[in-house]
């Protein structure tokens, strides 16, 4: 894909500039002549909407930082006074604590569509790893901002998570003691965070460096999964992607803003409002909603170190993915039974998250007692969660490893033209339309 | 197939809303305030009654630490008086702060002193420390009222329920001295209760005595001074208290809305005009 440039310098002084820093020839090369698959359909805008968010909470922190102080005797208030004092200040915060949330929707999203069409085999490992990387960075600056406020939902969630750590043996006090800075979260605790919360950010951009970078030599994926073989296969990134990745970043900062406008505070807990009190834990202490599904997985898992161990364990098998899956077809498109085995992950995936919202021991089915077993009634939210974490390690370590043997796919088309020029736009009438085959 | 579940998904989230807020207390009562919905503003008459209610009710125990005199004056709050643009200028606001005294240092002799609050004060504090609040409220402390209406589930509609929600404990529930049962607040009262497991009593235990009384306060504009007209209109004043912002953000919404609404049909129509003549 990063064939030959065409770019040519128009003026004198691009000219000279090209034969010294050809970074504007880097630009040309990166969002204007870039061949991408014709057949891009919008589960692929959400790169775009990634980089943008990623910019907007950028900015917003940037400026946040100004304002607010980390320490743990004035944090919350300093927030408040962002809420009340500073100019657009509640914009600001509203926006940069929503925009967490959307950041992660639209990773999740992009996540899943990578999975779906097979974007994270040969030759794109690297380019999936490199996401993986931006994924678990993400969590970890996602989880320190959301100290930052000292309500008393950072600061208890923050107990909890930091205590994860001291599960392992040997090493675990050692962790978390440099993390709190001390015995136990406090002042030093809430200082780091802040610290690296501002790094983290910028690590994120240069791993979406790496990842763009990595992107534009293997080629972007498409919903086929067959690769680009002629020029009639691919279109210019400019206009063609531009203009529709610019739409649906249109149609997603409209979601944005009804959260920011309507209901900044209705993805958050209501306990974060408090001061941070460590003498006072609150009653049902839950993560956000982006983390459910991985605090769901550590606590189906009755031993402490297992449990941390499976919650890490999930995230290291998006890691060694590209080589758990055997099948040599990308798209799951042409690959029928993946395909259901796909859905239903991703509906295990959305009832981890109602489980890790949950109390553990609460009825599923409101006032039906069954057995117990491993001391929870199997009409618990635990069980359940139990089961979604079976099948969210069988559907790496099992299913996608076995069903590349099994599984008889569909025919592949030829090229990526193939089913796009059979589209109804572009043939006449007599053609045969294949409607499934829409990007 | 991936349209159908993002579908589904959709579905399970916004079912997911009202499963979260479940707990052993009775559900917060269906309040309309002025400030709901996406047009919603502040009722200036409701807040200044609200106003009146923690100043003379609620002010002797609770702090609200967060806010400065001079924030009644705002735009969108209680006393804003589109004359005077800076609310250090409001007279309403002026008065207001010469009620309280303030601690402070007399700047010459640097002896401890008090002088009367300017537009610039924060609201004092009803105790001097933690410790003292306990003491005088039976080793409950009172909390801040600054952001109350967001600290809690349910928000202003929860802190009406409470404050206009008590009611005499069920035969069988037994009250522990000092504090007072309230079906509203969250808890488990199940420890004391001696009835049938199966019925167990809503709420919970709560140390603030019943605030409210019919009459207590006399409200300026006529308002019958019922406790429900009261807590309802204490608790929009405390919303107010907490998201001063408020009317400010959802009437730049709207305008953020209309632009990119208009903006995403530009797009649309730029991406239909591109791709025009490319099948896809």
């Amino acid at each position: 894909m990063s064939g030959h440039s065409t770019y040519q310098p128009k003026t004198a002084f691009t000219r000279w500039l090209d034969t010294r820093l050809p970074i504007m020839r880097l630009g040309w090369d990166t969002f204007i002549d870039y061949p991408t698959p014709r057949n891009l359909n919008y589960w692929y805008t959400f790169g775009a909407i990634l980089s943008l968010m990623l910019v907007v909470q950028i900015i917003s922190g940037v400026v946040l930082a100004m304002h607010y102080t980390a320490n743990a005797k004035e944090a919350f208030a300093s927030v408040e006074h962002i809420m009340r004092d500073v100019n657009y200040g509640w914009l600001i915060r509203y926006t940069h604590a929503n925009g967490a949330s959307m950041f992660f929707v639209a990773v999740y999203i992009h996540m899943l569509r990578s999975l779906y069409y097979g974007s994270y085999k040969a030759p794109r490992e690297v380019l999936w790893i490199l996401g993986c990387v931006i994924y678990l960075l993400m969590m970890a600056t996602a989880f320190m901002g959301y100290v930052l406020p000292w309500g008393q939902m950072s600061f208890h969630g923050a107990v909890v998570i930091t205590n994860l750590l001291g599960a392992f043996p040997i090493v675990g006090e050692t962790i978390t003691t440099m993390l709190w800075g001390g015995f136990a979260v406090d002042n030093p605790t809430l200082n780091r965070f802040y610290s690296l919360h501002y790094l983290l950010p910028f690590m994120i951009a240069g791993v979406t460096v790496l990842h763009v970078w990595a992107l534009h030599v293997t080629g972007q994926n498409n919903p086929t999964g067959v690769d680009p073989k002629s020029k009639h296969d691919t279109l210019p990134f400019t206009p063609y992607a531009t203009v529709k990745d610019g739409f649906a970043i249109a149609v997603f900062l409209i979601l944005f803003s009804v959260l920011i406008f309507y209901l900044p505070n209705a993805l958050g807990h209501a306990d974060n409002y408090v001061p941070a009190n460590p003498l006072v834990t609150p009653a049902h202490i839950v993560p956000e909603w982006y983390f459910l599904p991985f605090y769901a997985i550590l606590r189906a898992v009755p031993d402490k170190l297992m449990g941390v161990l499976a919650m890490f364990g999930a995230i290291a098998c998006l890691f060694v993915l590209p080589w758990l899956d055997t099948s040599k077809v990308r798209s799951m498109r042409y690959r029928p039974m993946a395909k259901v085995y796909f859905v239903v992950f991703v509906i295990a995936c959305i009832v981890l998250g109602f489980c890790g919202a949950k109390l553990p021991d609460d009825q599923v089915i409101p006032g039906l007692t069954t057995f117990k077993l491993m001391e929870s009634d199997l009409n618990s939210w635990v069980w359940l969660s139990r089961i979604g974490t079976l099948y969210y390690f069988a559907y790496f370590l099992v299913i996608l490893p076995v069903l590349g043997l099994v599984e008889r796919p569909l025919p592949t088309p030829e090229t990526i033209a193939t089913p796009a020029l059979s589209h109804p736009a572009a043939v006449p009438a007599e053609a045969v339309a294949a409607p499934e085959m829409k990007g | 197939m991936l349209r159908k579940v993002s579908v589904l998904a959709a579905a399970l989230v916004l079912m997911a809303g009202p499963a979260l807020a479940s707990g052993g207390a009775e559900h917060p009562r269906n309040i309309a305030y002025s400030f709901d919905g996406p047009f919603g503003k502040f009722d200036q008459a409701q807040l200044q009654r609200g106003y009146k209610v923690y100043r003379e009710v609620c002010s002797a125990c609770h702090s609200m630490s967060l806010l400065a005199f001079r924030n009644l004056g705002d735009k969108g709050g209680p006393f804003y008086d589109a004359k005077y643009k800076n609310s250090n200028d409001n007279p309403y606001v002026k008065a207001i702060a010469a009620e309280y005294q303030i601690n402070d240092i007399d700047s010459e002799t640097g002896d401890p002193i008090q002088r009367p609050g300017t537009s610039a004060d924060r609201f004092p504090a009803p105790f001097p420390n933690e410790a003292a609040a306990r003491a005088s409220n039976g080793g409950a402390l009172p909390p801040d009222l600054s952001v109350m209406a967001k600290a809690r589930h349910g928000g202003p509609a929860y802190i009406a329920s409470l404050l206009a929600g008590y009611r005499n404990p069920p035969a069988g529930l037994t009250v522990p001295t000092g504090q007072y049962y309230n079906p509203y607040m969250p808890g488990d009262v199940s420890s004391a209760w001696t009835g049938s497991h199966e019925h167990i009593p809503p709420g919970g235990f709560i140390a603030m005595p019943p605030p409210l009384a019919p009459g207590k306060v006399t409200f300026d504009d006529g308002k019958p001074s019922t406790i429900d007209q009261q807590a309802k209109d204490v608790s929009a004043f405390l919303m107010w208290a907490a998201e001063p912002k408020l009317e400010e953000r959802k009437r730049m919404g709207f305008a953020v809305m209309i632009y990119l609404l208009l903006f995403t049909s530009l797009l649309y129509a730029s991406y239909r005009r591109v791709w025009r003549n490319e099948s896809h």
